[in-house]
């Protein structure tokens, strides 16, 4: 074996390195993490020093032993409660998924339902408007003369000719003209107004069967043309 | 032979190419192949924990909640970094966590915190004549557990660098990012394990822990 003091005598000349340089760099000198000329005057020193071949040898086993997949050993049933852990995240995860979506779902219903009525309501409006009451009674009374002099009575909601048997709380009779009558929400009486009535209900066929005719003129018009 | 052939036959290019696309998998939504993915590593997770944390079962606890953490977060992960690093990664931070927030519960030894490594040099103690230590000798339980305790003895910051660097087999420049130290403390803190855990399989060396059997073919113990 090699005294270290002459060991240490021989870093003198050069680029020689000694025990403590080579026991400070031999972790790099193994990772290959030391320059050219470092690794060289250790590899001349490992040539003629055993302490530090000694050392060499014995850092390089550590690195084998430890680096061994063998020394990773785990507690028994470790992979399987990580399955499980992992299993139950994933369970859990899908819970909260379905959380996550249940407000929009909970909305869609009524949302839904309420465009469904409005589209109702359109569909309804857009087939019938303008519609006209047929009922005599909700009639406003077209053709009736305007200064026309009427009965109504306090309580009811028809107006009337003096003279009509028809005529109910008579004692709160007042007189009035058929288009102030009118305008104060009263209709005229079925039985002494169905004159003016039916003259009404005549005029109003009488306008549509001009507007066909009218039509049907046009319609011939542009025929001949 | 054709290329695809060659690939074929390259056990270690066939697992690289299973390890990509159970990643991109597991990132498009296939969620339940992530235990598949990381299962090669659970040995390592836990003992990267382990390095950190001393304690088995809050190593386990630690390991678990990384696994649990890599998998909220699988879609960041990036392809620039080994899959087992950027693992490993995850499993530092989450052991590190833990410690800090048990040290405020648990004062830890005035030694084990100190991060100066301007220290003075660590000489070998035994110059023993060594020769190579059979890998056999791993196989015998008593062997792993005499390495275990001896690594147990290190300080921490030595400790850490030495698992992630020696056993996780992370390079220098992730070791120090992992650890978040510099890359000289991480050469310095490798060195001084390195040697001290020598030091101490020099002793178990002269004890005959590495004999390749406990006793001679041939020879019968009774």
């Amino acid at each position: 074996m090699v005294d270290r003091d002459t060991i240490n005598r021989d870093t003198t000349n050069g680029d020689a390195v000694n025990c403590e340089q080579v026991w400070r760099e031999i972790s790099n000198y193994l990772d290959g993490e030391v320059d050219g000329a470092l690794r060289s005057a250790m590899e001349e020193h490992f040539k003629i020093c055993t302490r530090c071949t000694s050392v060499l040898e014995g850092v390089r086993n550590v690195t084998l032993l430890y680096g061994d997949e063998r020394m990773l050993e785990v507690p028994a049933g470790f992979g399987l409660r990580l399955e499980k852990s992992l299993e139950k995240k994933l369970a859990q995860d899908a819970r909260q998924n379905e959380r996550r979506w249940s407000p929009w779902s909970a909305w869609l219903v009524p949302l839904a339902a309420l465009a469904l009525v409005t589209a109702g309501v359109q569909m309804a409006s857009s087939v019938a408007p303008n519609r006209v009451m047929r009922a005599p009674m909700a009639q406003a009374g077209q053709g009736i003369p305007p200064d026309l002099v009427v009965l109504v009575a306090t309580g009811t909601k028809v107006f009337h000719v003096a003279g009509c048997t028809f005529i109910h709380n008579k004692e709160t009779l007042r007189s009035t003209t058929a288009k102030e009558a009118i305008a104060e929400g009263y209709v005229p009486c079925l039985r002494c107004m169905r004159k003016y009535l039916d003259v009404a209900a005549i005029r109003r066929a009488e306008a549509a069967g001009e507007m066909e005719a009218d039509a049907d003129d046009e319609e011939v018009r542009v025929t001949a043309h | 032979m054709s290329e695809a052939k060659l690939v074929a036959n390259n056990p270690a290019q066939d697992r690289g190419a299973r390890e990509q696309d159970l990643i991109a998998r597991v990132q498009r939504g296939e969620r339940e192949l992530f235990y598949e993915l990381v299962q090669p590593y659970e040995r390592r997770v836990y003992a990267a924990a382990l390095a950190i944390l001393r304690n088995e079962a809050d190593a386990e606890d630690a390991a678990q909640e990384a696994m649990l953490k890599a998998f909220a977060n699988i879609r960041q992960f990036r392809q620039e970094a080994r899959f087992s690093t950027w693992l490993i990664q995850v499993t530092v931070n989450e052991a590190l966590m833990r410690r800090r927030r048990q040290r405020t519960v648990i004062m830890e030894p005035i030694d084990d915190r100190g991060d100066n490594d301007a220290e003075q040099d660590y000489a070998p103690r035994d110059f023993a004549d060594w020769r190579e230590i059979p890998s056999e000798s791993l196989e015998r339980k008593e062997v792993r557990q005499k390495l275990t305790e001896a690594l147990a003895t290190l300080d921490r910051k030595y400790r850490e660098v030495f698992v992630l660097r020696d056993v996780e087999h992370m390079n220098i420049q992730e070791t120090a990012e992992a650890l978040g130290i510099s890359i000289a403390s991480v050469k310095t803190r490798l060195l001084r394990a390195r040697l001290m855990l020598r030091d101490l399989l020099a002793a178990g060396w002269q004890q005959g822990w590495f004999s390749r059997l406990p006793f001679e073919k041939g020879t019968k113990p009774w």
